[in-house]
């Protein structure tokens, strides 16, 4: 199932993972206001891998996503119960520095946000606020984050033009590579590809592929083929009858989808809902 | 199918016709003034009028430089004090502020763009022009006191629409620079300023057009002598003063002088609102 066709990249050397488990929730409640948006999600996931999270809309995938994060601190009358491990350390306790946090755990979103700058400019964004103004090493970032993203062939010779006349598919992989260049561990990817055509799919889903070897990606999609091209693990959301969103399976993909254990599992992916 | 037809287009034309008689008020002024103005214009020369340092109405001398720099000189002060205090107050506002404080003072701010601006001119004419002639110097009636006044006035206009460009911004801008490790003041000042930033140079200049257009205020706090200043403590007299002022007792030729420093302004006026519309379309 895994493609892996990309000529090798210049890859930093991954560090020896502290432990087994790179994201650990424990019984995660998620609440916006009275709404209960989420209950009781367990999972753990490896260091280096690739895990797609699926499930019909409105099942609380994305809520999920955004609490490894924290960018679900920017909607008022959130409340998270439970723990979120990162390699190990609560995110959700007080004396986490979200900022920090945030450096660690990138995120690319459903539609590509370039920033209204030039193409250079949105790369060294996250570098510059974390203090880095030294052009030489900049420029040396730009270059390799570009190519990691394989974008930098398309876009060398244009590196100070908007990043806004860059195609979707281009500026999406500018955004991963926006997201790259301040060395993230974890990438979350909340649907990276459903504002995208087919060939830039494909493109993105290669970089992903490539991307795992050295950092641990979480993604979002509604895209069934793509999760099991793509993933190693695979989490399946649905809403209960209160429309909280709960995990009805999480497992290798393979066995997701092909031996699913929940009668719901198969039910959506086979396509009989959803 | 006809008569349907028919009665879409009463109210079309209706409408259309009322739309332009407001269109055509502007339309009537501006050739008014123009043929009140212009005669005046070309018999003294555009730059004996434009750059003559001497207004002597009595004398038929007609030059309006002195005025020219008094308008410049307070609106520049104006925005040097108004700007970065409304700049702040729109960032506070769109970004900071919780609900509930942002709930109170965006209406305050509001109101205070309904403020008579006569009252804005009583008020400085007995706090600050004392409050300049005892501290600072001078008679107190002077530029540095139209600017402060002006720069009040303005606030409004720059807050809310600067404001309104900066909540306009698409969210997922703020969460890209969040994603990022950015903090809230670095997202502020490296992402959002910059993608508001025609709106926020909208505002500006629509400020800028309030402080030149404003008349009543100014005329109060700011002394009226035609005379080139010299200091921010001098007084003078604006475009809009001077038509102010003398208005009520021109005749003649003096009056056709003011109509032509109207077409000054209305000139002035109309640079900058192009502009504005331009900064706004830019995007």
């Amino acid at each position: 199932m895994k493609i892996n066709s990309l000529p090798p990249q210049p890859v930093k050397q991954p560090e020896a993972p502290v432990c087994e488990t790179k994201l650990r929730t424990e019984n995660i409640n998620l609440f916006y206001g009275k709404f209960q948006a989420l209950r009781g999600v367990n999972m753990e996931i490896t260091p280096c891998s690739i895990t797609a999270i699926i499930g019909p809309s409105g099942c609380g995938k994305s809520s999920l996503l955004r609490l490894f994060n924290r960018l679900n601190d920017l909607i008022p009358n959130a409340r998270v119960e439970g723990k979120i491990e990162l390699d190990g350390v609560n995110i959700y306790e007080r004396t986490i520095d979200v900022v920090e946090l945030r450096k660690r755990v990138g995120m690319v979103f459903q539609k590509p946000n370039p920033f209204p700058m030039s193409i250079y400019d949105n790369i060294v964004f996250g570098p510059k606020q974390h203090g880095n103004n030294n052009h030489a090493e900049l420029d040396k970032i730009v270059e390799k984050v570009l190519r990691q993203a394989a974008l930098w062939d398309e876009v060398k010779d244009k590196l100070q033009q908007s990043a806004l006349n860059l195609s979707g598919g281009q500026q999406q992989r500018l955004c991963i590579a926006r997201v790259l260049s301040v060395e993230p561990e974890v990438i979350l990817m909340d649907e990276p590809c459903s504002a995208l055509d087919p060939i830039a799919t494909l493109k993105i889903e290669e970089l992903m592929r490539s991307l795992a070897e050295n950092y641990t990606i979480v993604i979002v999609t509604h895209n069934m083929q793509q999760a099991a091209r793509v993933s190693d693990m695979a989490a399946f959301m649905m809403m209960a009858p209160d429309r909280a969103g709960e995990l009805v399976e999480y497992d290798e993909t393979s066995h997701i989808f092909t031996n699913p254990k929940d009668k719901r599992t198969e039910d959506y992916i086979t396509g009989r809902f959803g | 199918m006809k008569i349907k037809k028919f009665g879409e287009k009463i109210p079309q034309s209706l409408f259309f016709i009322i739309a332009l008689s407001a269109l055509s008020v502007l339309a009537l002024i501006t050739v008014f003034i123009l043929i009140e103005g212009v005669p005046l214009i070309s018999k003294v020369g555009v730059f004996k009028f434009l750059f003559g340092m001497k207004w002597a109405p009595s004398l038929g001398q007609y030059g309006i430089f002195p005025m020219i720099v008094g308008t410049v000189f307070v609106t520049t002060g104006a925005i040097i004090l108004g700007v970065p205090i409304a700049l702040c107050c729109s960032i506070f506002l769109a970004e900071f502020a919780p609900k509930k404080i942002s709930n109170l003072v965006r209406p305050a701010i509001q109101l205070l763009a309904g403020i008579p601006s006569v009252v804005y001119g009583f008020w400085g004419l007995i706090f600050i022009v004392p409050f300049i002639r005892n501290y600072m110097g001078g008679p107190g009636l002077s530029i540095l006191a139209g600017s402060i006044i002006l720069a009040i006035m303005i606030l409004p206009t720059i807050i809310s629409i600067s404001e309104v460009s900066i909540l306009a911004l698409p969210p997922l801008l703020k969460e890209g620079a969040f994603a990022l490790g950015a903090t809230h003041w670095q997202t502020i000042r490296g992402v959002l300023l910059p993608a508001a930033k025609s709106g926020i140079l909208a505002s500006i200049i629509l400020g800028i057009g309030r402080a030149v257009g404003e008349t009543m205020a100014v005329i109060m706090v700011l002394g009226n002598a035609v005379a080139l200043p010299k200091s921010i403590l001098d007084p003078a007299r604006t475009l809009t003063t001077n038509i102010g002022i003398e208005m009520g007792y021109a005749s003649g030729e003096h009056q056709q002088a003011l109509f032509a420093t109207g077409i000054v302004l209305l000139v002035i006026i109309m640079i900058l609102n192009a502009s504005a519309q331009y900064a706004i379309r830019r995007k």
